[in-house]
């Protein structure tokens, strides 16, 4: 897994605090296909597909651990046992007063914990929730190709 | 972006902006200069919900190799591939 390197410098590095949260990313995902295979040899493929998406989620929430606002989220849904939805299709907010209000709304959808976020506290929760996800994805498809080869 | 701004300078927000805007891959960066904070946050989200998409699709399509494949044997290269600087 590479890391997306860094442009700004010592200031502040984003990679700072993705590096060891990688690695529990890892193992927690790992552990967690290995339990669902264990478990689910029965179950239909769309039931285990389920349980590997949240697991996906609850690696990304637990390497985020509690200093973030979006995993803090994260971890309340998982730990509550809710369906982890994230809206796809957003119905037309009424009539904007401005064009930028819209987005930051929508964008409050997407990130956990966004509605009860001003927006700079937004803007901050977003760069590190894609961080976070790139990450995942980029495991996910690691397995993929390590077990289709 | 106006109406739940804390005590945060235009220069703040602006920073934060142009660093999601660093986030996003090449293709989606066109045309989200500094300027139009709008289309920034636009490509932003449509960012985010290419990344769920991908994270149901990929859970898909493990959920599918799980059931021909053995993982065991699996683990040890995946692991490598895993910490492979």
């Amino acid at each position: 897994m590479e890391s997306k390197s860094s442009t700004t410098g010592n200031r502040d590095n984003p990679n700072r605090n993705l590096h060891g949260s990688k690695t529990m990313m890892a193992s927690h995902f790992l552990r967690a296909l290995f339990r669902i295979q264990q478990t689910s040899t029965s179950s239909s493929s769309a039931g285990r597909s389920r349980r590997i998406r949240r697991a996906a989620y609850a690696s990304m929430a637990y390497s985020a651990g509690t200093r973030r606002a979006w995993s803090r989220a994260l971890l309340r849904k998982l730990r509550s046992r809710a369906r982890l939805r994230f809206p796809r299709r957003l119905s037309r907010a009424a009539t904007p007063q401005r064009r930028d209000m819209d987005q930051a709304q929508v964008l409050r959808k997407l990130v956990p914990g966004g509605p009860s976020m001003d927006d700079c506290k937004l803007l901050e929760e977003t760069a590190d929730y894609i961080r976070f996800l790139t990450t995942q994805v980029r495991l996910m498809q690691t397995v993929m190709d390590s077990v289709s080869s | 972006m106006s109406s739940r701004r804390s005590r945060i300078s235009e220069e703040e927000i602006a920073e934060l902006l142009s660093k999601l805007q660093s986030l996003l891959p090449e293709a989606r960066r066109r045309g989200t200069s500094r300027a139009s904070s709008a289309k920034l946050l636009k490509e932003t989200c449509n960012y985010i919900k290419s990344l769920h998409r991908e994270v149901d699709d990929l859970s898909d399509r493990l959920s599918e190799m799980m059931a021909t494949m053995d993982m065991d044997s699996a683990q040890a290269e995946i692991i490598r591939s895993l910490f492979r600087p």
